[in-house]
């Protein structure tokens, strides 16, 4: 099968794991992010990665990636200037949204308005109309599409949308408009919203078809860049992007439709959780992915993670099917102060980032972090990175020293007091996907990984029950880990609509497979061989009259033998395991969609040596820390050298290059076959 | 007979010492079981009114009644004076009639449950939320009728009544309920929604007792109140002053051709007391328009505006309570007597927010913002579709529509957003999907932003096109007495609803109405107001007024107002735009903290021409006392 190589390019380091696919093996390897042309961190990475591995490049077959060039072109206002034509009447779909101002009452007074990712004069207005069975009540006004379309070619637009009123259910205007667009403004791109999202609803399809347009030169570029630069360097390999939803695009794709990969980053997280968990044997896994200063959690039932049918960016909500990941404002540099007025401890969501960072970091940040507050209660032992960097415990100390003093608590009481806030934070996100979602914790494990996860996971596991807490092999690369054993994925979706008692199943069958062959045929294009390709189907289901809909996993077969029925009786049980109860109101079929899936890999993790059982041999020294309101002796060990059925005692630190593990007293920790530390009640 | 509470167990809770770190986990903890609660309903719900628009309002509260966690106060305590039973475990109370609760409900149409939560046979919490129901029967469809004369005209009202008696559901009383609704599918969804929340609650209650421990639960939330008291003194103690304040703002009409309505508050502070006293407003109306304001929930948002720019983490609770005074006259708009009707009362809601920024903000510049958007226009449009193949199947729409909000301290107010926490609007092709209707125009009201340094945000233009024969309904205000500017900036323009026919015929029609009837083909457009101006309109880059007409927010003879002179695609003359400035800055006076517009008496003489209606007339108290 080859060598897989997954990238995953972060704010401050560039993250490489290298997997040989026939034995399991892998190297790993971080680099500094190179921001002004993230290929060239990527391409020292690759150097040095295959240098390690004894490769030439050109042993690579897959080069899988995650990115936030989407996510950051949309956050940063980067995009593309995008012309936006719409029907009459509806200039202003961009700047009204959907009317809403987050926060609580009076929250508008302190709203930031945000600039539409259309700009209002570069939207334009055309006549002609569809209603929402999908005839014609007016004609389209060709000339009147001209002039309005000469108006976008005059304001110099990078690339045209095109989203109508009611192209959810006839999308022959806005065809036709395309044609017109070639002709006025020929060689700018063009989205026409019926394609990117054949979807009721006229805002989210509009901002998710502006979005795919605004994003796709910038990550065209990227895109053609690095392919060049890794084909100079000797680099064969196939190059895939990790979409929002946890599976793999190939690059071409990704082009075309870049608003899939507006999440890439924080799915390959959990992709990489789910490798872990399989090779584990643990199926069930509630993911805690703490970095500088976002927390972000995810469910994983039965090795399936949960998706959602909105990718949430910045403030915006656009339609592409993402992992259901939440992200709550607490990391390793959330700030911890203590407002004069209340004299309540806050722990974040202000962060000192990578600039000027923690205290600890002595790169001039002043105030305390929860960072810090892990340096002062000796969690975070001073000497990290192997070694070569050293962190200032004594400054740390006079940091959160202030905010001990604010309180009128002792220091390691305060330091105790800001991981407790910041862990219960998580803990709050935790709930909202398990808890929220008609989980019960208990049933789940709990991975920490990224930066920080693996300090805080066996605390936030004993506020959930969730057991065991585990730190994975490779916590701190586990994203591109993730990227390097998913695979290729695409969907499709439409509206439906329609009540179930008013659908025949063989119209559903129809329309379902005509859905089917378009993600195939996807698939194929991207060289998927015919026998590899796997397809599903979803349909979304709710009572008439709802606003939250049920997504139901069905395949054709179970469609034909079950019939609607099956899938009604499939929905009655799972709102009544999420709401407590049903419903007589009849049930509304949504929408539907069809999945193609490439083959499943089987990837095996390598085996670690066994041991005895006794992890001495890793012992890197003893250690003071403060735990449970007081002093405790605890020892550090070297992760590299622990051994397969290594039993560690709470309390106990392991290091490792990138990623520190905290085992609490109370608690101990074993080293599974390949190199996992689970840690359970003692 | 205040209300019986029966505890199998009565050992009192203990009061513990706290330390700060576990005070601060219980506090987040609350909060997540208060989105929690939001969570469950908004997904459950099913009437448009909840669903999109999240009308529905949470809280949790302490053994004694008092709110720990929620967003408009408790009305538990007054509930639990007048309560004659008992309260045990496995009881959910049920009620909509706000004479019952103080006026902690203000209609008939919002739906209360509370749940007492029991933990080993002790009260240790109570959970509540309450939502607004699209129909509970009544002489209109949507059970809000604006002529209504006494609240026995508004549908259902339900006295405090037991909805499960110690675990026991109560059937037969929910027949009766859900019999007088033309929408019991609506109405059965969003109360199994509200009932769902109060479950999660109590369930997150219980979990953080058995966590922390009973007494260590309970005594936070006392240290909790006690954290708001602190936190409220030390503020009132600086932005509020002994010198009394004054405000006074207005409702347009009361939909039977009278009006204005003065709604007007003093402010002052004796020692650590602040008091908001509502002398001057003027007496109940014999229509649906007032509003039975319940003084916690005064308090609550005077507290909300007062905290929030200090500390935005802090959970708002009932703790400072007894630091405001809060005094309404009886028989006011403000707190009318029984019977009279209510369900009218969201102007009068809305407009207590926009009095509450005039007071707070002559003395703390940092809190002014200008009038705006503060009420929820309402449109119902009911009958039987008509339509070849749609069955003549009975259909009501019930929509919030949303406006301009003020210029702000911050900057422009947004275009076209909404106020209310939470609330979104509804896509139109799920109208056009659902009702017989087109939306032929949702667009922003060009120039209806006051003009200021910093611009009012535009109302919206929205233009409905009725495919079938049908009964429409109006409730909104703001087109008589216009949303001031403030600090130099313009008030916003004023709402507007004009009848188009299919043969072209143009009606105005009024913007309090019920029961006028539509044909098919006809286009109702309802234009929104627009909030205030902010701060002086000549100070503002004239680049951005150019920019502002090519985008289509304001008109080159809008940008007149700003003394911007510039061509129809918003080229600015520079020179013409010097003079045009230069001129204004002579002519005009000193800048007003507060510009109202003309004042009522002019308003009043130019009614007809401006707007097309005829001028509401000056009510006269003694007749206009409830008629029932």
């Amino acid at each position: 099968m080859g060598y897989r190589l997954g990238v995953d390019v972060g704010g401050t380091f560039t993250d490489l794991l290298l997997f040989d696919a026939d034995t399991g093996a892998f190297w790993r390897h971080k680099t500094p992010s190179t921001p002004h042309d993230s290929s060239e961190g990527i391409l020292n990475g690759v150097t040095a990665i295959c240098a390690k591995a004894g490769i030439g490049t050109g042993a690579i077959d897959y080069f899988l990636h995650g990115t936030t060039v989407a996510t950051n072109a949309v956050l940063e206002g980067k995009g593309a200037k995008v012309g936006l034509v719409t029907t009459e009447g509806y200039r202003d779909i961009m700047q009204i949204a959907r009317s809403f101002v987050p926060g609580g009452l009076a929250a508008w007074i302190i709203w930031p308005k945000p600039q539409p990712l259309a700009a209002l004069e570069d939207t334009v207005t055309v006549k002609g109309r569809m209603n929402a069975e999908g005839q014609e009540v007016r004609p389209l006004d060709e000339a009147d599409v001209r002039f309005q379309l000469g108006r976008l070619k005059d304001n110099g637009v990078e690339a045209v949308t095109v989203s109508l009123i009611n192209a959810y259910a006839n999308g022959a205007h806005e065809a036709r408009i395309g044609e017109l667009v070639a002709e006025v403004l020929p060689g700018v791109p063009v989205s026409l919203s019926h394609e990117v999202l054949p979807e009721m609803q006229e805002y989210e399809r509009t901002l998710t078809t502006v979005a795919n347009a605004s994003v796709r030169p910038v990550v065209g570029k990227y895109v053609s860049n690095l392919r060049n630069r890794l084909a100079s360097e000797g680099m064969t390999g196939k190059l895939s992007l990790l979409r929002s939803d946890g599976g793999l695009m190939s690059a071409q794709k990704a082009e075309e439709h870049p608003v899939n990969i507006l999440m890439s980053g924080p799915a390959g997280g959990v992709t990489g959780a789910i490798w872990v968990g399989r090779n584990a044997g643990i199926k069930n896994i509630l993911t805690l992915d703490v970095g500088g200063t976002s927390t972000d959690v995810a469910l994983i039932e039965n090795l399936e993670p949960r998706r959602q049918r909105t990718t949430e960016v910045g403030h915006l909500s656009v339609r592409a099917s993402a992992l259901d990941v939440k992200t709550v404002g607490a990391g390793g540099g959330s700030i911890a102060y203590v407002p004069e007025l209340t004299r309540a401890l806050r722990v974040g969501p202000q962060s000192a980032g990578a600039v000027p960072g923690p205290v600890a970091y002595g790169k001039g940040g002043t105030a305390p972090t929860v960072t810090d507050a892990n340096v002062v209660l000796g969690y975070l032992p001073e000497n990290l990175l192997g070694g070569t960097f050293k962190l200032d415990r004594e400054g740390a100390k006079a940091a959160v020293q202030t905010v001990a003093d604010a309180l009128g608590i002792d220091l390691m009481a305060a330091a105790r007091g800001i991981i407790d806030i910041v862990n219960e934070n998580m803990f709050g996100a935790l709930r909202m996907i398990s808890v929220q979602q008609g989980y019960d914790p208990r049933d789940f494990a709990l991975m920490g990984f990224g930066g920080a996860g693996p300090l805080h996971v066996n605390a936030v596991a004993r506020l959930m029950g969730s057991w065991p807490a585990i730190s994975p092999v490779s916590p701190g690369v586990l994203c591109a880990l993730g990227d390097a054993t998913t695979r290729m994925r695409t969907e499709t979706a439409r509206s439906w609509s329609r009540l179930a008692r008013d659908t025949s199943p063989a119209d559903l069958v129809a329309v379902l497979d005509e859905m089917a062959t378009q993600v195939r045929g996807e698939l194929l294009s991207d060289g998927v061989p015919e026998a590899e390709i796997e397809t599903a189907f979803e349909v979304d289901v709710r009572y008439a009259g709802q606003a939250f809909e049920v997504p139901l996993t069905i395949s054709a077969a179970v469609l034909e033998s079950d019939g609607i029925a099956g899938v009604l009786a499939r929905f009655d049980a799972e709102h009544k395991r999420l709401f407590t109860f049903n419903m007589d109101t009849p049930h509304e079929i949504v929408n539907l969609r069809a999945v193609a899936l490439g083959r499943a890999l089987d990837l095996p993790a390598a085996e670690l040596e066994k041991g005895d059982g006794n992890p001495l041999a890793a012992k890197v020294r003893d250690h003071l820390l403060w735990m449970e309101g007081r002093e405790q002796a605890a020892v550090i060990y070297d992760r590299a050298k622990l051994r397969a059925g290594d039993v560690i005692p709470g309390p106990a630190i392991v290091c490792e290059m990138d990623s520190t593990t905290l085992i609490e007293s109370g608690c101990i920790a074993t080293v599974d076959h390949v190199g996992n530390i689970l840690i359970t009640l003692a | 007979m205040p209300a019986t509470i029966v505890q199998t167990n009565d050992t009192p809770f203990q009061k513990v010492a706290i330390d700060p770190v576990t005070l601060d986990i219980i506090e987040n903890a609350l909060r997540n079981a208060r989105v929690e609660m939001d969570a469950t309903l908004v997904r459950t719900a099913m009437s448009p009114g909840i669903r999109e628009q999240g009308d529905a309002f949470p809280l949790i509260a302490d053994p004694e009644g008092r709110m720990i966690v929620g967003q408009f106060g408790s009305f538990i305590g007054g509930f639990l004076k007048n309560f004659d039973g008992t309260l045990e475990d496995g009881d959910m109370i049920f009620l909509s009639d706000p004479y019952s609760v103080d006026g902690a409900i203000s209609h008939s149409n919002d739906w209360l449950v509370l749940l007492p939560v029991f933990k080993d046979g002790r009260l240790i919490a109570y959970t509540s939320m309450f939502g607004h129901q699209s129909d509970i029967g009544g002489k209109v469809v949507g059970s809000m009728p604006i002529n209504a004369r006494s609240i026995y005209e508004e549908g259902v009202r339900i006295p405090p009544v037991k909805i499960w008696r110690r675990g026991e559901y109560n059937e037969d009383l929910m027949k009766l309920v859900m019999h007088q609704t033309r929408k019991p599918d609506w109405c059965a969804a969003d109360l199994n929604a509200l009932i769902a929340s109060c479950r999660v609650a109590a369930r997150r209650v219980i979990e953080m007792a058995n966590r922390f421990g009973d007494d260590v639960y309970v005594s936070a939330t006392q240290e909790l109140l006690a954290r708001n008291h602190r936190a409220m003194k030390t503020l009132l103690g600086q932005a509020i002053g002994e010198e009394p304040v004054s405000f006074e703002d207005y409702i347009c009409d009361d939909g039977m051709g009278y009006g204005p309505y003065k709604i007007k508050c003093t402010m002052w502070r004796e020692g650590e007391k602040v008091i908001l006293d509502f002398d001057g407003t003027d007496p109940q109306s014999s229509a649906s328009i007032n509003f039975f304001l319940n003084e916690n929930m005064f308090k609550m948002f005077f507290g909300i505006y007062m905290i929030m720019v200090f500390d935005p983490q802090i959970l708002f609770n009932d703790g400072f309570y007894d630091l405001i005074d809060v005094r309404i006259p009886e028989g006011s708009l403000l707190k009318p007597k029984f019977p009279a009707a209510l369900s009218g009362r969201t102007h009068a809601l809305g407009r207590i927010f926009d009095i509450l920024g005039g007071l707070l903000g002559q003395k703390t510049p940092e809190f002014l913002n200008a009038a705006g958007f503060s009420s929820s226009p309402h449109l119902f449009y009911s009958g039987n579709d008509a339509r070849p193949g749609k069955g003549n199947q009975w259909f009501q729409l019930f929509q919030i529509g949303f406006g301009g909000i003020p210029g702000r301290p911050l900057g422009d107010g947004p275009d076209g957003h909404s106020l209310w926490p939470g609330f979104t609007n509804v896509p139109n092709e799920f109208l056009e999907r659902y009702f017989p209707m087109m939306i032929e125009r949702y667009e922003t009201e060009p120039d209806s932003g006051g003009a200021g340094l910093h611009r009012g945000g535009n109302g919206i233009h929205m233009t409905y096109r009725f495919l079938s024969p049908g009964t429409i309904a109006i409730h909104d205000d703001r087109w008589f007495v216009p949303p001031w500017g403030v600090n130099g900036g313009e008030p916003g323009q004023r709402a507007r609803k004009l009848l188009e026919k299919a043969d072209g015929t143009q009606i105005v029609v009024g913007n309090k109405v019920e029961d006028v009837e539509v044909e098919a083909g006809d286009q109702l457009h309802f234009v929104t107001w627009g909030g205030g101006g902010w701060g002086d309109p000549l100070e503002r880059d004239p680049a951005l007024v150019g920019k502002e007409i090519v985008q289509g927010l304001v008109t080159a003879e809008g940008a007149r107002a700003y003394g911007v002179v510039a061509s129809a695609v918003g080229v600015v003359d520079a020179a013409a735009t010097g003079a045009l400035r230069a001129q204004l800055r002579e002519q005009r006076g000193a800048l007003p903290l507060f510009n109202t517009g003309p004042g009522i008496a002019a308003l009043r003489a130019t009614c007809e021409t401006d707007t097309g209606l005829a001028a509401p007339i000056q009510p006269e108290w003694p007749h206009l006392e409830a008629a029932e």
